[in-house]
């Protein structure tokens, strides 16, 4: 019996989401009395004995050339090895894209019950219950699995990252793998943007904003912040903004600990996608415009004028 | 080529959410049903697009459902697709229903298998996944753009921050999203085709399934807001700081 969590890498380096996945897992551990252990697959320059520092006692590294990119099914076939080696019977990883990807497949091979968008620690008093969102966010679901292992995946922003004392050993683990079947030809990552689904705060804009070449004010309050920006969905089908900036029950789904919704009416899809949000504050020249019941702060003014005017309180406040 | 689509319904997304039997049960009360959008806008529309690049591609629908299913399904056929399937089983947990696709599948002989990138009602995103190991086959999750050549698929998919574009061969499931087809609304002569078009009831494989719903909750309701004047706004940044420590 033990708590495996997976590491989730990209390029060597480490995601926050993998730190809430290991303090999640770690609390798991000690809740049930036992050990948390971590894998992380594919060579890595991170000092992983450090990650100890999150509750995990060991680390096992899967070195393989198969694994230099990422093929679900190799991805599968490493963790399924790893899991009987460490008889690990919970199994973590973040509901990231890549979570999303292994999760489900390493389920069906262990005949693992799965939650995929669990919000909390799971409730041991009466069987193995997970909570998780259902409904695009607007209600959560309590789900018992009753199978002997069991597997999580962990909401980005939704378990603090808890840091103590400690160094993990690391172990590499020495595996055979298949070749996989698919072949990278490209990567293409958005740099220098904060990813919205790993964003503390995330700034967003809507058709109120009126076009593209008005996006600037938003920009720089996203800057200002340090934030990640986002937009409705109409912004993004009319090519104003990109498309992985649409957030909503048909986009990204997000939690941050701020949003602020800028021209944005808050139609029910958009809010879907936003509401598990921790604040949210609206600013639209509309006082009926449906966002103020989701928000907990509001200004009914014009965006042109406002926004610009809480960026330099913003500045002046962080110096 | 023979294509397999999963298709899912789901409340429409305007839909009020609220339980019953002491927050056991979703009420279905004035509930209106939809196809899953990430199922007919993407992954249902991109197989149409294949089918009308060469009219020799077989599609066949498949839903795991119970006979309030129907008008969805008949729908999905009405957008296009020569046959539907529905497997007459609730669907009990993810596992349940990818193992009932995948026992349709396996001796069905596709060569691709669609799904959408989750259901908006359960957001399990794990029936792809898991119907490609129950296959056998490669997976690719969040596809944004799909090509096909001469047996060979040029895929462009979310990864973390970015995309990826990758190459593979058949057979595999893929799971689609916003950016694979543009939305169709169906025509007179597809709702006329779809009431004739064969919808096949399969009884389901004796399972259990793995996982089990044993209560709802709805999140707390907000406070109420908090308005700023428009003139104000240092305060609002003093009471995002000072009082809800957001930033
Ligand atoms: C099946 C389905 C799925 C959908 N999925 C999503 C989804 O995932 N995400 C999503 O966002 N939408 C989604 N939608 C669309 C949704 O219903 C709304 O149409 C959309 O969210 C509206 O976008 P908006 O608020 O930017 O635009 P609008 O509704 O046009 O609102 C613009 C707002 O800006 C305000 N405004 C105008 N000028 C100013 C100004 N100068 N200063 C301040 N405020 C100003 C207006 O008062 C108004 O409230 C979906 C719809 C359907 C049917
Ligand atoms: N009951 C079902 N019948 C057929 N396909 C389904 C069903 N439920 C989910 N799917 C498919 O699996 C995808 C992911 O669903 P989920 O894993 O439930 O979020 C959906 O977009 C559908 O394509």
């Amino acid at each position: 019996m033990s708590v495996l969590i997976f590491i989730d890498q990209s390029e060597g380096h480490i995601k926050k989401a993998s730190y809430e996945a290991l303090s999640y897992g770690a609390k798991i551990a000690e809740m049930s009395g036992t050990a948390a252990e971590a894998v992380i697959l594919g060579n890595s320059d991170s000092d992983l004995a450090a990650l100890g520092q999150y509750g995990v006692s060991k680390i096992h590294q899967v070195r393989n050339d198969h694994l230099n990119h990422f093929d679900a099914q190799v991805y599968i076939q490493a963790l399924e090895q790893v899991v009987s080696r460490t008889g690990a019977d919970i199994i973590i990883f973040s509901n990231n894209v890549d979570g999303k990807a292994i999760a489900p497949g390493l389920s069906a091979q262990l005949k693992a019950g799965l939650v995929t968008g669990a919000v909390d620690l799971p409730d041991t008093s009466n069987g193995f219950v997970v909570k998780k969102t259902v409904f695009s966010g607007k209600a959560f679901a309590h789900v018992r699995i009753n199978s002997a292992i069991k597997i999580i995946t962990l909401n980005p922003n939704a378990y603090p990252v808890l840091e103590k004392e400690g160094r993990a050993e690391v172990v590499t683990e020495d595996i055979q793998l298949l070749p996989g079947k698919v072949t990278v030809k490209s990567v293409n990552k958005v740099k220098g943007e904060v990813p919205l689904t790993e964003a503390d705060i995330v700034v967003s804009g809507g058709r109120g904003l009126k076009g593209p070449e008005n996006w600037g004010i938003v920009e720089d309050l996203a800057k200002a912040l340090g934030a990640a920006t986002a937009c409705s969905r109409p912004v993004a089908d009319a090519d104003w903004r990109p498309h992985h900036e649409h957030v909503g029950q048909t986009g990204i789904a997000i939690a941050p600990n701020l949003y602020i919704a800028i021209g944005i009416s808050g139609a029910i899809q958009h809010l879907a996608g936003v509401n598990r949000s921790k604040v949210i504050v609206v600013i639209n020249k509309d006082p009926e415009a449906p966002f103020f019941k989701a928000a907990d702060y509001g200004i009914v003014g014009d965006a042109f004028e406002v926004v610009p005017k809480i960026t330099e309180a913003v500045k002046k406040l962080k110096g | 080529m023979k294509i397999l689509v999963c298709v899912s319904k789901t409340p429409d997304t305007t839909a009020k959410i609220a339980f019953t039997d002491n927050n056991t049960k979703f009420d279905t009360n004035g509930i209106q049903w939809i196809i899953n959008p990430y199922d007919e806008w993407y992954a249902l529309v991109k197989a149409i697009e294949l089918k009308e690049a060469d009219p020799s591609v077989v599609i066949h629908l498949v839903t795991v459902g119970t006979a309030d299913a129907d008008p969805v399904i008949r729908k999905a056929l009405a957008l296009g697709g020569d046959e539907a399937i529905r497997i007459n089983a609730d669907s009990q947990d993810s596992f349940y229903v990818a193992s009932q696709i995948a026992s349709v599948a396996k001796g069905g002989g596709y060569d691709l298998v669609f799904t959408g990138k989750e259901t908006i009602d359960y957001n399990g995103a794990s029936i792809g996944g898991m119907l490609s190991e129950l296959l056998g086959f490669p997976y690719i999750s969040m596809a944004t753009k799909f090509e096909w050549t001469a047996n060979k698929a040029t895929i462009t998919r979310e990864i973390e921050g970015g995309e990826e574009v990758c190459e593979i061969e058949s057979p595999f499931v893929i799971s689609c999203q916003k950016g694979m087809a543009e939305q169709r609304i169906p025509n007179m002569r597809g709702i006329m085709a779809a009431r004739t078009k064969p919808l096949k009831v399969v009884e389901p494989v004796a399972l259990e399934p793995l996982t089990q719903i044993v209560g709802f909750e709805l999140p707390p309701a907000k406070a109420g807001v908090k308005l700023i004047p428009a003139d104000q706004p240092e305060e609002l940044v003093r009471l995002l700081r000072e009082e809800a420590k957001a930033f």
